[in-house]
This record gives C-alpha cells, structure tokens and sequence, in this order.
C-alpha cells in the first residue's frame, strides 16, 4: 500500500517557528516563517489548526517536530521529535546531495556539517556567540535593523577585531568603536566577520571547511554581506539554495513517524501546557499593601530640586556619558537640581551633547556655567569636544552623588544597561571595587533583551513582574543560558509575569553572587544607595532589598547619579581652583565640527588603527590606541616597567641564534611553560650545539594563523596561542621543535608541591593530538622534570637519544650546567632589576604596581599593553616573581602546590607589609585555578587593609573597563594617602 | 597545613561523632559507610539534593569553581543547615588525590565555605593516600584500605553487569531489586565479618554474576552508549543531571568504566612518575606491590563476570592502559589524565563507540585529555562517535540533552548503515568463499 498521507515539518527554533508540508513525493506544498515571540505552544496550535483546516484538510498526516526550543513541547505532548542538526544532514542529503560542508546559523544556535567522509556534526554548547542573537543584539546597539547592517557592511572599507566569543565581549569592543567614532560600515562588517571567525574557531575544530558548502538558516538567508565574509574567510563560493530556511523542518518532515490525526496532536499540546512544574521562588509581594508601603518608603529619597525658571546665576553641569545613554545633570550654586536629561547615544554621543548644550544655552541664558565635568566610557572624547573643565572616573561620581543622599554610605551598588559597578565604602574611601568584566548578565541590558523578546518595552515588562504570584527561578548565570532557561520555564507554564519577576530576580542574584560573590547580606554592609537606571524598575528593586532582608535607599534620579555626581564634582574643583569654565559656549557649539581622520600608529609594532576625531582649535581626541605613545607622543617612561625588562630580555635571546652551529635547527615555541624558562632551554639546546629558533612574541595575525586547530573553545587564550607558534616555527622550515610536557616545576619552596596548571603541564598533547603539521616533523614532546636536578641530565639523554643518537649523556650533563646556570642568572637579574626600579620609585615617590600573574603574561598579546597603560599613570610596574623570594613558606587558605600560584601567595603576603606598593592581578578568562588564587590573593591583602584589583583578559579585552579599575584605584589610594596625612597631622597637634 | 585547620580528634572519634561523607554512586558508597562503620567511625552518606544544594554551593563557593567542588560543598552545607546533625558533634570527610587539578583544593574550598557560614569549628577530614593532611582521629590503615576496595570491587561487579541487563529485563525493576537485594546480603555478611576475604569475594561475585544472568531479557541491540569523564559529573546524577535516567529514556544500553580503574590509575601514577623523572626505589616497591594487590582483585571481578558470555567484562588496567600507547603519553596524570582518553578507546573496543565525555565547564585536565584527544582518537578508532557535554549549575538539561540526542541520532544512522552492509557482507558470503578477511570473520574472531 503506498503511504498517501502528507508529512509536516516543524521547526521550532529559539526566535521563529517554520513548517513545511510535503507531498508523499517530496514536494513542498505549504511552507512559513514566523516569529513565536516565545509562545510556543500558542503558536504551535494556531499552526496546526490553520493546517488542519486549509492544507491538511482534516486527513491523518505524518507529523514530526524539530527545532532546540520544540524539544520540550514534542516530548510533553507526545510528538515525535528529530534532532534538528539532524534533520538538516536528512534534508541535505536528500536535496543537495554531494555537498561536502553545511554551515547553518539560527537564532542561538550555530551548526556545522561534515558530510563528506565520517559524518561529524558540530554544534555550539555552552556559547550563543556568532548566531543570530547575537547579530540583533549588535544590531540594536547599532540602531539600525540586521538588514541595514547588511547594507551598511557593504559598503565597508576595513574590518575591526571583535570578539564574537560571547555578545557580552563584543559588545565591549564595539561600545568604545562606537564612542571612538569608528564609520558604522566597518563595524557593521566586522561584526559579520566576528560571526565568522567564532564559527570556524568554535565548531570546525581543526577539521577544513573545503569543497561545496551550503548556507543555511535565517542569518545566512537574509545577509549577503555575511555569506560574503563567509567566502572570503573560507576561500570558496558557497551555495545558499533555495529554501535555506526550511531544511530542517524539509529533514523534520521526512523524517516524520506513523500518520495522525492533527486534532489529537491539538489535544496533547493544550493538555501539556497546562501543566505548571517548574521551581518557582516567593512572590515580590505578598498584598497590594506591601506594594504600597514600598513605594511610600521610596518616595521620601529625593534630592533637592529647584524649578529652572526660580534660579538665576551660577550652575554646574555634570554629564555622564555611559556605554548606551547620555545623562546630564545641572545644579545651582547650592546643589538644588535644576535641570536633566536622559537620552540614548545612538553609538554616537557627541551630536546629542551637542544639541543638548545648545538647548541648555538657549533656553537658560540666564545662567552662567561655572564649571563642567564629565565621566563615564565618553568621558575623553566630551572632555575634548566640548571643553568641558573637569574629567572624573565613574566610581568617584557615584559616591560623590551617593553621599548626598546618605553622608554615612557604606557600599553603593550601581547597574546599568551593561555595567555594574559596586564599591565599598571604608573610613570614607573607596576600598573595594567590583566591576563585571567578563559577564552583563546581571545588567539592564539583560532585562531589555528579554522584553523585546517577548515583545514588551521594558518599564511595562518589569512592572508585571510586581504581580507575579510564582516567579520563576532562573538562578544566576549567564544571559546566553537564561535563554534556554526561560525557554524551559515557559515550556513548564510559567507565564509572562513569573518570568518577569525570575528575571528581575535573577538580574539581582547575578550581581550579588557572581559579581560581587557575596555570601551574605553583612558582607555588604548595611547603609547601602542603589542607583543606575535598572534599579528605577521596582521589581529589580524589591528584590534585592529581599535577598538583602535590608531596606536600601534609591534616590528618585537613581539613574542620573553619575551626571548628578559630576556635577557635584565640578562645584567643588572650582571651589579649589577659582577661574572660568572653559565649556563653548553658543557661538562656538554653533560652529562646533567634528572631522574623524583614520590612521596607523607607528609606535610600535602594534601598530594600532587609529581615529582621530579633530574639532577645531587645537581639540583632538585620539582612539583605538593601545597605549599612551599616540597621545603622549611617545614619551613613556620604560625604566620603571619590568614587564618590559622583561620582554627585553626575552628579545635578546630569541635574537641570539647560533649561526653554523653544528647540529640543526631546534624550534622552541614561546609559550606557556616555555616562557620563563626560554632562558634554560635556550641555553640547554645551544650549548648541545644547536641552532635555536624561537617564536616572536604573540601577535594577532600569529593568534589567527594556528586558531583552526583549537580543539577547546574554552582553554585559556594564552594556550590557544600555542597554535599560533608552533605554525609560525613550521613555516620557518624548523624540523625539530621541542615543547615539553611538564607536570612539575621548578621547586622554590614557597608550596607544599610545584606543579604546574594541567593546561600548562601538558598542551603539548594537544598540539600533537590536534596539529597534523606537528605530527609530519619531529615534535619532540616528552615528560621532563627539571625539578629533579640530579636525575635530569640522565632521563633527558634518554629522551634525546630516540631523537639524535649521538648526543651523549657527558654532553647532556654540561648542557644541562649551563642551563641551570642561564636561568638562575635570569632569575636573579629579573629580582635585581625589579629591586632597582622599587628604590628608583621610592626615591621618586612614584606608586609601585605588582601587576602579578603567570610569566606568559608578559607577552604583549596576552596583556593587552596593560602593563603600560600603568606606566602610563605614572606607576613603577613590577611582577611578583621579582619579590616572592624575599618570602618563606607559610600556611595559606588554600592547598599550595603550584609554583607559579605559590609565588602570587608569596608576593601578597609580601606586598600586605609594603605602604607603598599594590597588587594588580592579571587573570586570563577561563584560568581554573585563578578561581582559587584570586580569593586568595584578596584574602590576603585585605586582612591588611589592601585594595585588591584583578583584571580579567582575554583575546580581546576592553581597555576602557581596565582603564575605570586602575584610575578608581588610584583615586582610593590617593585619597587614603590624603586621610592618612591628615590624621598623623591631627596626632602630630595633639601631641 | 592550612591556616583554616580543625583536626579531627581521636577523642572526637570515641565520643561518636557524625561523619559526613558525599555520595557519588550509591551501592559503591553504601558497602563504604558500612565498612567505615564496622571500623569505629559513624559514617553517614549524605543524600540530600534539590535546589537547596546548588544554592548553598553558590553562595559559599567561587562561583567559577568547577561543578563538583559547588555540588559537594553545597551538599554538606545544606545538610548541616537541615538541623539533623549536632553541629558540635559532626566532622565531614572529603577525599583529596593530591593531584595537580585544582580538584584538591576541594578540601580548602571547603574550609573557607565553613568559615564563611559561620561553621569553621567543624573538622574536616581528608582522605588521602599522599601523606598531604592527616588528622588523629582518621587513619587510612592498611586493614581499611583493603576493605574500601573490597567494597569497590563488589560495587563495580554489579555496576558493570547491572548496566548490561537493566535495558533489557523482561520484567521491569528486576534488576534494581537483586541490587537492592544484593546490597542486604553483602552488608549483613559485612557485619558478621565476612565477605571481605578474597576467597568469599571470589564467591560473591560469582554468585553475583549467576543472579544477574539469571534475570530474563530480550535479545534486541539497543544504542550503546559508554560514559567517560570527571569522576564525580560521570558517576554522580546530581552532577550529571540524571544522565544515567535520561539514556534509559533514550533507549540506549548504558556503560561507565568501574571506579576501580581510577584507583589503579593513581597508583600508577606515582611508578610512571618514578620512571620519568626519577625517584625513590622504596617508593617504586611499595606501589608496585599495591597495585599488584588490586590488579590481583580486578582479576578476580573480571574472571567472575567473563564465565558469563553474555556480559561483556571489562578491561584489564593493562590493557586499558596499552590503548593510549601512542595517543597519550602516561606522564599525564592530573584530573582523570590519560586513563579518561584510554577508557574511550577501551569502550569502543567493547562496542560502546558512542561516547558522552562528560566533564564540569572549563575542567583544565579535560581540555588536554578530554576535547584535546577526540581528533586523534577518531584517527586511532574510526568510527568512535563522542560527544563532549558541559556540566555546569547554569547549563540546562534541555541544551545537554539536545546535542546527547544529536549524538544518538548519527549513533542510529550508523547503526542502520551498518546493519546494511552487515546484510550485504553475508549475502557476498554466500556467493563467494570468504578469504578470512572480510569485516565478518574479524568479528567473529
């Protein structure tokens, strides 16, 4: 009996539902594309019930579902469900066949194919970066639709690096593009490239994307510009067939089981989503009354406000301008608020200042601007554009405005669109800081995403969480994640203001347990000031007074504190310094041009793109730098860096190659283990009598030359960068490298063992494993302890006999002498030069900065030149291998054993007794064992009374935010400088 | 010693005092408790879960702490704010393998949580074999070690053989209740003092074996699926999101690697490391002859399940260890080290070729031995279908499961294509002489 009966496709994916139908021959007969905004099961049955009536016409049909976000509704209500990547390779195989490679982009999701050969499929895991999400979301920041970036990306001169990682880091590289003034073409291309780069990086996984490559799914449909980047990058032409959209519901469709009747597959969804079974937390509000007693309580924190028609004379003007929002502030002579603005920045702040002075000027030409200040991530470029008097880091404004409201704060908490900000107060300074770096899931931003998502503006959204009877417990992790969680919730029942409410709760536990990591409400302290304009939301509010079980204040400009501060700020500098404002004034704002030149810098190697935006009478702003040279015209101080010494040293040794040596070539890859031990094997190997060729410092192009092989998106960046220089030595023609595998250390006795971190013990496998350039020369990669100093020259002779039968261990014993040797002098060098550059500072008075870490972060690709924007503030820059030894061991919270741990231990203990000096901790994002080192590490500097400042780095890394951390540490330390001066001198008068 | 330290007391012992232990496999840990408590110690299995775990994990521990550390710490947290314990009369045990994974730091981590929560009068107790924390009131004696890995033994002999009858049992529960049987008989012969000696070990499992082979099933091949990992996200449903339960869901036949292996692992750690690096002849002598002893066990669980042809055994260490020759070198030994790539090759040699690597998000050993080895392991063993999942408190079952799914889904694809040409094969070999080297003769041999 041949099978007459139609066969339905559906692809619920995590933004659109897609259906097709399918003649018994294969034919498409009804095919659509719609967005579910969520309402999935809604959806679902309005679908079939169309397709009941119209196409099907009331005949069993094979029905199957498909899709990341159908998987809970099929299994709920009983309907066979396919696998999507699946379902794709069905579908490809059936209407493309002999395609070698599919590439499909949904919504959050990203897929790859082999079809060719053994069958792999990829698809991303715990990442959303590079998928569709991630295009809107960069396309929101942008203000423009994905497909006028697509337009706009046409017509782009040069690309940008982004990360494309996580939609949270790039937004980080193209917030500061956008405030830098970059073209919005180039962005909008470098953009697409990101996506590509994260597709190839994260799923191709070392294997060749080559031959016929289809394109599949909405992004790849819709974008030509993306398809075009995709051809690019890959070298090839690749094909989006017609019906890109619908392979999967096509694979779904085919793959469809036994013949069913449409209005029992109806029944089983509606019975199924009247089920409620998901975790659900307390309401925000047990009564209207509470609610009403809430916002009473709220309304009492005002500040001082003055009618702008009442006033006459003097004002100050506060702007801050923040990563997505202006917000200006003006205040009277004695602080009344007089007059603000909240405004988005369109990626593009300086028009809308601009008009916003000219309205200013205009309508109130009866007040005289005393003085302006300004801050926030456009802090620099206001600054410069407008003439405005005084610049402030972010932090200082918020507590200077905080302490308006409540003289005795003692933490402020601040989240914004993407920031959070939070900071103890301590004797009235700044003593902790707590920035997100690497994670806005805690952020407003956050919230907005989900209420267009779900098709609400955000104030509207938020408010229908205060009703909300069971909100949903979404825990507190990342955004990439709380979609899939919402999914499930929704899928469970929840409705839209119990996933209002969970997320405003989840917005408040992201910030207090992941980034502050808070274990209870009297770490926080008790008078606590909320402000930022995420916190105007009630909901968002509630909840973190309830998880506190504190009441907070939020003053009523909650989201204007910053400009607010600024302003505050700006009356008081003048107080000091009497004199004019230098703020332009009408005539000039009329005038007021700005022409953006694009450049290289040709400081250094780097050699940084960079934007320079000129306004006329000698105001220039320059960005895309990655160090002061640019700005400062290269006239910073290297003596007082020894992360430069450092890299000096090491420039000297990679330059050091025996010519005509008597043995050939050996390749050292200059990396993780290697690094600090370049000294030892770069003497071990030529004394052997071979010519030593090491790899250059990292650089971008090296980084994205060996990224194909990467098997593990998530190991740290300085190990990926491993397969950039094992690539860099084969193509130099090096037949032997050596890249030793090394569990342990040297031993210093500052641990209780000396190991080495897995990623840094043992990525030589990885490179064997997974680079098949590796495996064609001689990749010499055994175990090796050279913490075993006696048995060593034997066990290494052995290893070098399998490779060069000559070597004899009489040689091996000398090499290894003067090995030992080579790296004791290094050491000791390193110690000297830093003891030197501390005294310098001292006799100076400058600040000493431990900018501790792991040798490799010397490497000026994994630190980002952070080293020298610290030089840049003035600083002495010295590393804590250049002190750990002036250390014994002694017990610390932690288990001990890894020797480039134990000297971060060793150097804060040290540092704790040292008035002078502070640490600075690099960590490289994904570095298992910083979670323990960096608590550790503050533990120790705080029972001293230490600020502790870490800096997480990546592939890419967002200056500005570094920026931010330093200056606000600075400013902490001055000003405990300030309040220690001033209470010796009060000791010195009593006496 | 850490700065956080509170012994845990002979004193403490004798005034009977609550030790907290997590649990990771059930039957494994419930012979231990009993074991311990035949040795003076009142050991109890802690078997809370529930949100209440994850939330005390994440609020006393770094939020970027690998899944395990989050999972057990939160665990004893939230059993000792249940109020069932003396909170001045309990201690908690925690194993610590001294390894280069930050995994043992767990101890530490715990200590501060304590701290933190305002418990730090409550001794911890480490369990180790390296000499690393010792503490009056626990010692590891040689009698005790014996017994732990008798325990071990019998919970992987039943771990092993009840994984490959489960899927199948006519009668569904048969197999759970001769565990839960099982489990009486063995500790009721604990508390009489038997059980324990090789002889009635040896008895034990085979009587062990007979029972489950005796248990009724059907003769349908099911979608073999092998897990390998981080050895608590493996083994542990609370870290695993009730892995196991879902593949049964799936239709799948499930395998994991005993616990055994990674005791011998550890063991040969310590003589591999002498052969690298040099060492300590007593050091060589006293490992080699443990794990002369436990290899002399795992014959004995394996030669009691290999009488059965209907159960595939598993693997000696050695030959385990033999598979990774030339993929992995065996100085790679943090974490789960080169044993985690060796007990995929093992697997697929035992005709589990899909595999789910299971390990927390951003374990470091597992980048190395875990995702770093799947190509090269694809090269060794065409075929081999693995799926690396990422366990973490934010990760939703929807996401793991989906792309588990994704892995059966080209698992059943190969199986069809595979039955196909099993067909074919055996029509060429009606039509013609086989030569002896057609992928059906290979198999029967």
């Amino acid at each position: 009996m041949t099978d007459t009966a139609l066969r339905i496709g559906l692809d619920i994916g995590s933004t659109t539902i897609k259906c097709v139908v399918l003649s018994p021959e294969g034919e498409i007969l009804f095919s659509c594309y719609d967005r579910h905004y969520s309402l999935i099961s809604q959806k679902t049955r309005e679908l079939l019930t169309h397709l009941d009536s119209e196409v099907i016409k009331g005949q069993r049909a094979h029905l199957s579902i498909s899709g990341s976000a159908g998987m809970g509704l099929a299994l709920g209500a009983r309907i066979p469900f396919v696998q999507e990547v699946y379902a794709t390779k069905v579908a490809a195989d059936r209407l493309a066949p002999g395609t070698d490679a599919v590439i499909e982009l949904g919504g959050e999701d990203a897929k790859i194919l082999f079809l060719k050969g053994t069958l792999e499929v990829r698809m991303n895991g715990s990442c959303a970066g590079g998928t569709g999400a991630f295009i809107d979301q960069m396309a929101t920041l942008l203000s423009v639709t994905p497909a006028q970036m697509n337009e706009e990306a046409a017509r782009a001169e040069r690309t940008y690096t982004i990360a494309s990682r996580c939609g949270v880091f790039a937004k980080t590289d193209v917030q500061p593009l956008l405030n830098q003034g970059a073209a919005r073409a180039d962005i909008a291309r470098s953009i697409f490239m990101a996506v590509v780069n994260q597709t190839i990086a994260g799923l191709a996984q070392g294997r060749p994307i080559e031959g016929r490559v289809l394109y599949l799914g909405g992004p790849l449909t819709f974008l030509s510009e993306l398809r075009a980047c995709f051809d690019e990058t890959l070298g090839l032409t690749g094909l989006c067939p017609e019906n890109s959209l619908y392979f999967v519901a096509i694979g779904a469709a085919m793959q469809a089981g036994e013949p069913m009747m449409l209005g029992d597959a109806i029944e089983a969804i509606d019975a199924f989503h009247s089920t409620e079974s998901y975790n659900a937390l307390p309401p925000l509000f047990e009564s209207e009354a509470e609610l009403t007693a809430f916002r009473e309580r709220h309304a009492l924190a005002k500040v001082a406000r003055r009618a702008p028609e009442t006033y006459t004379g003097d004002v100050y003007l506060g702007v801050d301008s923040g990563s997505t929002t202006i917000k200006s502030a003006v205040i009277s002579k004695d602080g009344e608020l007089l007059f603000t603005r909240y405004q988005s920045n369109s990626g593009d702040p300086v028009p809308h200042v601009r008009v916003f002075l000219t309205d200013l000027r205009r309508e109130h030409p009866e007040w005289t601007i005393r003085a302006g200040a300004v801050t926030g991530y456009g802090e620099e470029l206001i600054r410069r554009a407008f003439g405005v008097d005084y610049g402030l880091v972010e932090t200082v404004a918020h507590f200077t405005a905080a302490r308006a409201f409540m003289p005795d704060v003692d933490f402020i908490i601040d989240i914004g669109g993407q920031d959070i900000k939070c900071f103890k107060i301590h004797n009235g300074v700044i003593d902790n800081i707590f920035l997100n770096e690497a994670c806005s899931s805690g952020c407003g931003s956050f919230l907005q995403t989900f209420a267009n998502a779900l098709g609400y503006d955000i104030a509207e959204f938020s408010k229908l969480g205060l009703a909300a009877r069971r909100p949903v417990d979404l825990g507190s992790r990342c955004t990439v994640f709380m979609n899939s969680s919402v999914k499930q919730a929704q899928k469970d029942g929840a409705d839209v203001t119990d996933i209002s409410a969970g997320l405003s709760i989840s917005v408040v536990k992201n910030a207090l347990y992941k980034v502050i990591r808070c274990s209870g409400p009297e770490e926080l302290g008790r008078r606590i000031v909320v402000q930022g304009g995420t916190f105007l939301n009630d909901a968002v509010l509630r909840a973190f007074e309830n998880e506190l079980g504190v009441d907070v204040v939020r003053p009523d400009i909650a989201g204007l504190m910053g400009a607010y501060g600024a302003a505050l700020h700006a009356r008081e500098q003048r107080r000091l310094q009497p004199g004019e404002s230098t703020v332009l004034d009408a005539q000039a704002l009329e005038a007021f041009a700005c022409k953006v030149t694009q450049t290289r810098c040709a400081g250094c190697e780097n050699r940084c793109r960079l934007s320079i935006s000129d306004f006329g009478a000698g105001r220039r702003y320059i960005s895309g730098n990655r160090c002061d040279r640019p700005v400062s015209g290269g006239q910073q101080q290297h003596a007082l860096n020894l992360y430069a010494y450092k890299q000096e040293k090491l420039r000297a040794l990679m330059n050091t190659r025996r010519e005509l040596a008597p043995r050939r070539k050996i390749g050292l890859p200059l990396g993780l283990n290697l690094y600090e031990l370049l000294p030892f094997w770069h003497a071990f190997f030529s004394q052997l009598g071979f010519e030593v060729v090491t790899s250059p410092f990292s650089s971008r192009k090296l980084y994205i030359a060996g990224q194909a092989t990467i098997p593990s998106d998530t190991v740290c960046f300085p190990a990926k960068l491993i397969h950039g220089h094992v690539d860099w030595l084969i193509a130099q023609g090096v037949k032997t490298i050596f890249y030793p595998c090394m569990s342990y250390n040297i031993d210093e006795h500052l641990g209780d063992n000396h190991y080495n971190c897995p990623v840094v013990a043992y990525y030589p496998e990885v490179i064997s494993a997974n680079m098949p350039a590796a495996r064609a020369i001689d990749f010499i990669h055994d175990y090796v302890g050279i913490d075993r100093r006696r048995f060593f020259p034997k066990k290494m002779t052995a290893i070098l006999q399998r490779h060069f039968p000559d070597i004899t261990l009489q040689e091996v014993r000398a090499a290894s002498d003067a090995a030992y040797k080579a790296y004791d002098a290094y050491l000791a060098d390193v110690r000297a030069k830093g003891e030197e550059m501390i005294r310098e500072a001292r006799a100076q008075g400058r600040r000493i900065i431990v900018l501790a870490g792991r040798p490799y972060h010397v490497d000026p690709e994994i630190n980002h030149g952070i080293d020298r924007l610290i030089a840049g503030f003035d600083a002495a820059v010295v590393t804590e291998d250049a002190l750990s030894h002036h250390m014994k061991k002694e017990p610390v919270g932690v288990l001990n054993q890894w020797t480039y741990h134990s000297r971060l231990y060793a150097a804060a203990r040290h540092i704790a007794a040292q008035p002078d000096m502070n640490l600075v901790q690099l960590v490289s994002f994904g570095c298992g064992v910083d979670a323990i080192t960096t608590d550790e590490v503050r533990e120790i500097l705080e029972s001293s009374g230490k600020i502790y400042t870490q800096i997480k780095i990546d592939e890419i890394t967002n200056l500005g935010a570094v920026r931010i951390r330093l200056r606000s540490l600075f400013a902490a330390i001055d000003q405990q400088r300030a309040m220690d001066a001033h209470t010796a001198d009060n000791s010195g008068k009593e006496v | 010693m850490s700065a956080n330290h509170v012994e845990f007391t002979k004193e403490m012992r004798e005034a009977g005092y609550t030790i907290l232990v997590p649990n990771m496999l059930d039957f494994h840990f419930s012979l231990l408790e009993k074991v311990l408590h035949l040795n003076g110690y009142n050991v109890v299995v802690l078997k809370n879960s529930g949100p209440g775990v994850m939330s005390e994990g994440l609020k006393y521990v770094h939020n970027d702490t690998c899944v395990p550390a989050l999972l057990v710490i939160g665990q004893f947290i939230d059993a000792l704010h249940s109020g069932k314990y003396d909170l001045d009369k309990v201690a908690l045990a925690i194993t610590q393998t001294g390894g280069g994974c930050r995994a043992s730091n767990y101890i530490h981590l715990l200590r501060k949580a304590l701290k933190k929560a305002g418990l730090g009068h409550i001794p911890v107790i480490s369990v180790n074999m390296s000499g690393l924390e010792s503490s009056s009131g626990f010692k590891l004696t040689l009698p005790l070690i014996r017994q732990v890995i008798c325990s071990l033994i019998y919970g992987d002999c039943i771990m092993h053989i009840s994984n490959q009858t489960r899927p199948y049992e006519h009668k569904r529960g048969t197999t759970d209740a001769l565990i839960a049987s099982w489990n009486d008989e063995l500790i009721r012969q604990f508390n009489e003092g038997k059980g324990l000696s090789q002889k009635e070990i040896r008895a034990n499992l085979q009587k062990i074996t007979a029972d489950f082979d005796a248990i009724e099933r059907s003769r349908e091949k099911k979608t073999r699926v092998g897990v390998v990992g981080e050895i608590y996200v493996k083994y542990s449903p609370l870290g695993n999101n009730g892995l196991e339960q879902f593949l049964r869901t799936q239709d799948c036949e499930y395998m994991v690697p005993g616990v055994m292996g990674f005791v011998l692992f550890k063991i040969d750690n310590r003589i591999e490391d002498i052969h690298l690096y040099g060492g300590n002849p007593f050091k060589l002598l006293v490992c080699s002859l443990l794990k002369k002893y436990v290899q002399k066990m795992e014959r004995i669980l394996i030669e009691a399940i290999a009488e059965h042809p209907a159960f595939v055994p598993p693997s000696a260490f050695e030959h385990t260890k033999s598979l990774v020759k030339d993929v992995i070198g065996y100085g790679s030994k943090m974490g789960e080290g080169w044993l985690l790539t060796a007990e995929m090759l093992e697997l697929a040699e035992n005709g589990y070729e899909n595999i789910i690597c299971t390990q927390p998000f951003g374990c470091l050993p597992n980048h190395i031995c875990g995702k770093g080895m799947i190509r090269r392991l694809m090269q060794v063993h065409p075929g081999i279908n693995i799926v690396p999942i990422d366990y973490d408190l934010s990760a939703t079952k929807v996401n793991q499961e989906n792309r588990i799914r994704l892995m059966l889904a080209v698992a059943r694809d190969a199986q069809t294509k595979r039955q196909q040409q099993e067909l074919l094969i055996a029509q060429d070999e009606r039509e013609a002489a086989c030569s002896g080297n057609c992928e059906a003769c290979k198999k029967a041999m």
